[in-house]
């Protein structure tokens, strides 16, 4: 999972890191396991995706985090262009 | 001696440090990417971690709310040494009983049956989105509770936050077709005397009030401002020892609102009197500049006399050492500022 650079204070300035899970947001719950806080940045409480923080399957744009990787194996979080 | 950055880029909506000990400092903070959450110091605002369960509605809320930022946040009573308050945008209120580690949503309030009605949801008529805020504690009783509502209204709980009540008559609400609303007012900031805990003041959207429990009409004491500089402002601020001592910064409410000093000359004005009439304080500021101060952007210190201070969304830092008798730029050039606090000694 590529990391963006808002969210390296939590990856411990780690651009790319593993974690498991065999949809988008089981790989965030996964990720949240071994980097606490850093769903929460990009999910809200009620689940949805913060308005811009973009999620990249491959290169698939997807909005819906129970999205099946169907093998895909990297995932890109990105901060969505809000402005400027 | 100016020190930082800290977070840049980050928005601080407010930094306060705890008046019951001297090393918890909290800052209620957002990005535009990463959401909000509360980060706190343990070490007097040198170092700051994140809260571990950030102020957030419950999973599965039947409104669907999500915070989209920590707006204000207050020292819970002295009693209660590490609890704190958080209001948020959407309106809700949230509380931590560990320093602000893990916060919980305050349930009486963000489930009150009434809420919908009371609360500026789904749509939200304030412009930087709806806030909860000057959430008071009653040094006599810690279940004793306002809040303040942009929009909405001042709203008190007697029970410690499960049952809630409008406080607004008296106030204005020029923005409304009811002339005596219930609800739906936009206070600004609200402030109690802690050695008066019966004295409440208020900058409103629609003037400056005043009221003395257990009255239930606030007191426009802003009819006593001068007519070409008005009653409306952000924030206003108490004298730490005289109950009939308060602060204001006027702004332009003429027009379209442009938010700024009146006929762009900068100035506090200052009761003595609980607000029977007022003194204009100008001496040192520009003559001509057009300064906004938001809610949390004015300060005062404990000294005697008392500090005045005032954050500009320009990025301007002024202080008074004499009560506002004389003010002078203590820091210029940075960032839109959305808060001012003084942390002693």
């Amino acid at each position: 999972m590529r990391i963006p650079t808002p969210l390296r204070s939590y990856t411990g300035e780690s651009k790319v890191v593993q974690a498991e899970g065999a949809t988008v947001d089981g790989v965030l719950r996964d990720l949240d396991r071994r980097y606490p806080g850093l769903r929460f940045r990009v999910v809200d409480e009620q689940g949805r995706l913060r308005r811009h923080m973009n999620v990249f399957v491959g290169l698939e744009h997807v909005r819906d985090l129970d999205t099946p990787l169907d093998g895909v194996d990297e995932i890109t979080l990105m901060q969505a262009l809000s402005g400027g | 001696m100016l020190e930082g950055p800290q977070f840049l880029g980050h928005i601080v909506h407010h930094a306060v440090a705890d008046p019951r000990e001297d090393a918890t400092v909290l800052m209620g903070v957002s990005t535009g990417h990463l959401g909000p959450t509360v980060m706190r110091s343990g070490d007097g605002g040198r170092t700051f971690e994140e809260a571990v369960t950030p102020p957030a509605f419950r999973e599965g809320d039947p409104h669907g709310r999500a915070v989209k930022k920590v707006f204000w946040l207050t020292p819970g009573h002295v009693s209660e040494p590490a609890t704190w308050y958080a209001g948020g945008s959407p309106q809700g209120l949230f509380r931590t009983e560990d320093a602000g580690r893990t916060w919980a949503p305050v349930d009486g309030w963000n489930d009150h049956p009434r809420w919908g009605e009371w609360a500026e949801w789904p749509e939200e008529g304030t412009p930087d989105g709806s806030m909860l805020h000057s959430v008071i504690v009653d040094p006599r009783d810690p279940s004793h509770l306002y809040l303040g509502l942009s929009g909405g209204g001042v709203f008190e709980s007697t029970d410690g936050g499960s049952g809630w009540a409008p406080l607004n008559r008296g106030c204005a609400a020029d923005f409304l077709p009811d002339p005596e609303p219930e609800y739906g007012h936009d206070p600004h900031c609200v402030r109690m005397h802690p050695l008066d805990p019966d004295r409440l003041y208020q900058q409103n959207h629609c003037g400056i009030y005043r009221i003395d429990r257990p009255d239930k009409v606030w007191t426009r004491i802003g009819d006593n401002m001068p007519r070409d500089v008005g009653d409306i402002g952000f924030p206003i601020e108490l004298h730490p020892r005289d109950a009939d001592t308060a602060w204001v910064f006027p702004m332009d409410g003429t027009d379209v609102w442009p938010r700024t000093s009146p006929d762009g000359r900068p100035a506090v004005y200052v009761t003595r009197d609980g607000g029977d009439s007022w003194t204009r304080l100008d001496a040192g500021l520009p003559e001509r500049a057009w300064f906004t101060v938001k809610r949390q952007a004015m300060t005062l210190d404990g000294h005697d006399p008392v500090g005045v201070y005032l954050g500009t969304t320009s990025g301007e830092v002024w202080g008074s050492a004499d009560e506002g008798g004389h003010w002078t730029q203590l820091a210029a050039h940075l960032p839109e500022i959305y808060s001012v606090e003084w942390a002693g000694p």
